[in-house]
């Protein structure tokens, strides 16, 4: 027996950024809101023993209790999906400020050419480029459209960073200068430079000097500490929900914040919702939340998965093509990538912070010419600096054993000594890439979990083949006494496989037959809910998402205002 | 910055040749057991347990943290044999056995990790494909002294002795075949439990002190890494390595 809470207006399902965000602009415009977030509740304190690389990297302590759920993986429908039972390099956020506490903090927009890519694809190199079981989409939105709140979301966080003349025009410079150009980037910069490239500082959510937003809150400067990915940081340097949006809605008195609180399911009648079903997840006692509007923001895997265990919307069909829940699940591809090896030269790689790095914008999107390779779209090929932790990284040059004597002394040796050339790279959506529910699993409160249908396609391995090349090119230009290189991409391991950028199962786009929600994340299908994150994009770009994510999240809130004010009613 | 650097230089260099000399580790040399003989006194002959000498209780060493919460003596014995030949001692410094990794590990197995706390236990344990993760029902505390027994009675088939007493190079032969899955524990593959093995051996030369392996931070000191310290604005634009002593989370207390 569930109890009946008071009705509200609007009730958020998970208080990462994009919770976070919703919950800062909605109160602030005076909206009464209930924000429900499984995990606990967070603050700076949290962060100050965090100096702890077992604890947070390891044993994964912000990390979504698996105990509790996960997710199914297979790589094609014939095989039978199997849980991930614990973490590999695959983590999910958890508590209030999601993975925006543990995240690296890398801030990008997507590119002119993302927004707009079936049309721009086929205007330049015809409608075969790819095959047609590649579901590629334009996303409804064009990039002049989302410019301004991708602008409202790098002053909220104060973003460091330096214009691209290669990327979108910017109406306003970052908010902050970049970061620190470590010696090691001047080697990047001076080779990527003579190859006729154009270097330029990541941007960066890890605060390159003391910063004070629109609303009021004040940072203090990143001080390099180098525990950043995986951790909160102790000196709120690095944006995080908990330190900028959240407490900004705290302060109007209209937010109430419930931890350990996991929604299970979106009640509704098919075409409108009228509430959410939680369990408290220390007492088990079950609650019913009734509000007028639902704004999903449980990230990538629950947005799906409510969704379908909610009966909202219609689940994606891979064998008709039909239906939109689920579809254009994508990822990202990182395997290429030079290792340098030196023998008697040691870089302060212990020092660095999450988003510290260089890259290069010539071979993302369509900066190069694809006329005569089988793949659209690239990578930004980079160097970063985040903190070797001792646990996590030894290289080796291959051939060397991964235990005993020489790989003790291989991996002392070049603890200080190796360099990284890498790539990311943008993954185009394919039929069979999509996510539903698991017919045998469930989670600790009976609920199906979500099963994942992934592999890479042909077009992830030729990217990843070409961009192999030019992180080894530039890597001999840099210099080194020995070089690896990571040319071809291996089948898709759900512990293997580094990047935590899921993204697509409740896709964007202008045509409610192809895709769930609209430009502003309403659902077609049910005009009171609202599902925000990066399971809105049609397809992954080369960058890290959250930027995006942001400024969706933004653009979703004066939606979600309007749609208050104007007592329902479609958007669009 | 050149401050913190000529103290890192002379604080490191120091720090190491005292390592040198307490531990008698010549270079190369395999110690197993050796550095722990002030521990071990349980480790069968009961009568050594017994009244301490005043110089034991004198003994600067002593270290609350440094007692066994899981293993029996003997299982910890070849924990440390095992994971000395995963890190060995040699011209670097400590190995497994010298940065209390046995200890580690005991803690660890201890622990709600030990038992799987946060991991996915429900439903149907399936044989899972090469892309799949593998699919193991066991605790990792009992994986662990399924992996121990299975080690002894291995060296016993094979060698006709505990895996304790054998020579260096045959611990690494049945390793090696415990690493190729050669050996098959009850309801898993070998293979299994020498990942769990390498990990933990990592871990323990790796991890924070107060975890209880990398003793006095030696597993750091080795690969210039300082720890957990607060920030390094100097040193991340530094064109020459700076060197630093380590500092473990024990330095943020009280802040
Ligand atoms: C280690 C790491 C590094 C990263 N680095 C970068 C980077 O450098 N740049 C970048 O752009 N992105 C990065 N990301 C990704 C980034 O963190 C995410 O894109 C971003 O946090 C997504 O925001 P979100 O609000 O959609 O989801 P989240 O931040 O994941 O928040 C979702 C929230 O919903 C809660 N929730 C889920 N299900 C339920 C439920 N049923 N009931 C109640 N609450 C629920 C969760 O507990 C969580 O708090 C990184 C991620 C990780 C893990
Ligand atoms: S590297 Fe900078 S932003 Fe990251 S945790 Fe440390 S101080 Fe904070």
């Amino acid at each position: 027996m569930s109890t009946k809470l008071p009705k509200v207006p609007a009730v958020i399902v998970g208080m990462g950024w994009a919770g976070g965000i919703i919950a800062s602009e909605l109160t602030k415009a005076g909206i009464k809101v209930v924000g429900i977030e499984r995990g606990k509740e967070r603050t700076t304190n949290d962060y100050l023993m965090g100096h702890d690389e077992l604890r947070f990297q390891h044993r994964t302590e912000l990390m979504q209790d698996l105990s509790k759920e996960t997710i199914t993986h297979r790589n094609d429908p014939n095989m039978r999906a199997l849980p991930m039972r614990s973490y590999g390099t695959f983590i999910v956020g958890d508590g209030v400020g999601g993975a925006g506490s543990h995240w690296n903090g890398q801030t990008y927009r997507f590119l002119p050419y993302d927004f707009e890519i079936k049309s721009l694809t086929e205007e330049k190199y015809g409608t075969n480029k790819l095959g047609s079981e590649y579901t590629l989409q334009d996303w409804g939105i064009t990039y002049d459209e989302i410019e301004p709140y991708y602008d409202t979301f790098e002053k909220m966080a104060g973003i460091s960073g330096e214009t691209v003349e290669m990327y979108g025009h910017r109406s306003n410079p970052y908010p902050t200068g970049p970061m620190v150009k470590t010696p090691t980037f001047e080697l990047f910069e001076e080779a990527t430079k003579k190859l006729g490239y154009h270097p330029y500082m990541l941007p960066s959510a890890n605060l390159s000097e003391n910063y004070t937003n629109p609303d009021g809150i004040s940072r203090s400067a990143c001080q390099y500490c180098a525990f950043c990915e995986n951790f909160g940081c102790e000196y709120g340097a690095k944006a995080d929900p908990v330190v900028t949006v959240i407490p900004v809605a705290k302060e109007t008195g209209n937010l109430d914040l419930r931890t350990h609180s996991n929604v299970t399911r979106i009640l509704n009648d098919g075409t409108k919702a009228t509430g959410v079903v939680y369990v408290n997840t220390i007492t088990g006692e079950e609650f019913e939340q009734p509000a007028d509007v639902v704004i999903v923001t449980s990230y990538v895997f629950n947005n799906v998965r409510l969704l379908l265990n909610s009966n909202l919307g219609t689940p994606y069909n891979p064998e008709t093509g039909e239906g939109s829940i689920g579809k254009n699940y994508c990822y990202q591809v990182s395997a290429g990538a030079t290792t340098l090896f030196y023998e008697d030269k040691a870089f302060n790689n212990y020092a660095g912070a999450g988003a510290l790095g260089i890259e290069i914008p010539d071979f993302a999107g369509d900066n190069f010419d694809h006329s005569d390779v089988n793949f659209i779209h690239g990578s930004g090929i980079r160097m970063t600096q985040y903190g070797n932790r001792p646990i996590a990284i030894n290289q080796v040059p291959s051939g060397t054993p991964s235990w005993g004597a020489e790989f003790k002394k291989q991996s002392i040796k070049y603890a200080n000594s190796t360099l990284q050339v890498k790539s990311q790279g943008a993954s185009m959506p394919h039929k069979d890439n999509y996510l539903d529910l698991d017919p045998e699993y469930k989670d600790a409160y009976g609920m199906p979990l979500l099963r994942m249908t992934y592999d890479y396609t042909e077009q992830d391995k030729e990217l990843v083949k070409y961009m192999s090349k030019v992180t080894r090119k530039i890597a001999e230009k840099i210099g080194a006494d020995h070089y690896e290189t990571t040319e071809e991409q291996a089948t898709f391991n759900v512990n293997v496989d580094t990047n935590t950028h899921n993204t697509g199962g409740v896709i964007m786009g202008a045509d409610s037959k192809t895709s769930a929600v609209n430009s502003y994340l309403q659902m077609w299908e049910a005009e009171n809910v609202f599902v925000i994150g990066a399971s809105a994009f049609p397809h992954n770009s080369s960058f890290n998402p959250t930027g995006t994510i942001g400024a969706l999240s933004y653009r979703a809130s004066e939606g979600i205002i309007k749609y208050l004010k104007d007592g329902g009613g479609s958007l669009v | 910055m050149e401050e913190s650097e000529k103290y890192g230089l002379d604080e490191k260099g120091s720090s190491r040749r005292k390592f040198l000399r307490n531990s008698g580790v010549a270079a190369g040399g395999v110690v197993v057991g050796s550095v722990l003989g002030g521990l071990i006194g349980f480790g069968g002959e009961k009568q050594h347990q017994a009244p301490k000498t005043e110089h034991e209780h004198a003994a600067p060493a002593a270290n609350p943290n440094a007692a066994l919460m899981f293993f029996t003596p003997d299982q910890y014995q070849t924990t440390i044999a095992a994971t000395e030949r995963i890190f060995p001692a040699d011209e670097n410094g400590p190995g497994a056995a010298d940065l209390n990794v046995a200890i580690y590990i005991d803690h660890q197995l201890a622990s709600p990790w030990g038992i799987n706390a946060k991991d996915y236990m429900l439903g149907a344990f399936y044989k899972a494909e090469a892309t799949q993760q593998e699919q193991v029902r066991i605790l990792r505390k009992d994986l662990f002294l399924l992996g121990l027994k299975g080690l002894d009675d291995y060296s016993g088939n094979k060698f006709d002795s505990k895996f304790t007493s054998l020579e260096g190079e045959q611990q690494d032969e049945i390793l090696t075949e415990f690493e190729n899955g050669e050996y098959k524990l009850s309801g898993v593959s070998s293979s299994i439990f020498f990942d769990l093995l390498r990990i933990l051996t990592i871990e323990g030369a790796y991890a924070d002190p107060m975890y209880g392996g990398n003793k006095d931070m030696e597993g750091w000191a080795m690969r210039k890494f300082p720890g957990s310290r607060m920030n390094y604005n100097n040193e991340v634009v530094s064109k020459e390595f700076i060197e630093l002593e380590p500092e473990s989370l024990q330095s943020h207390m009280g802040h």
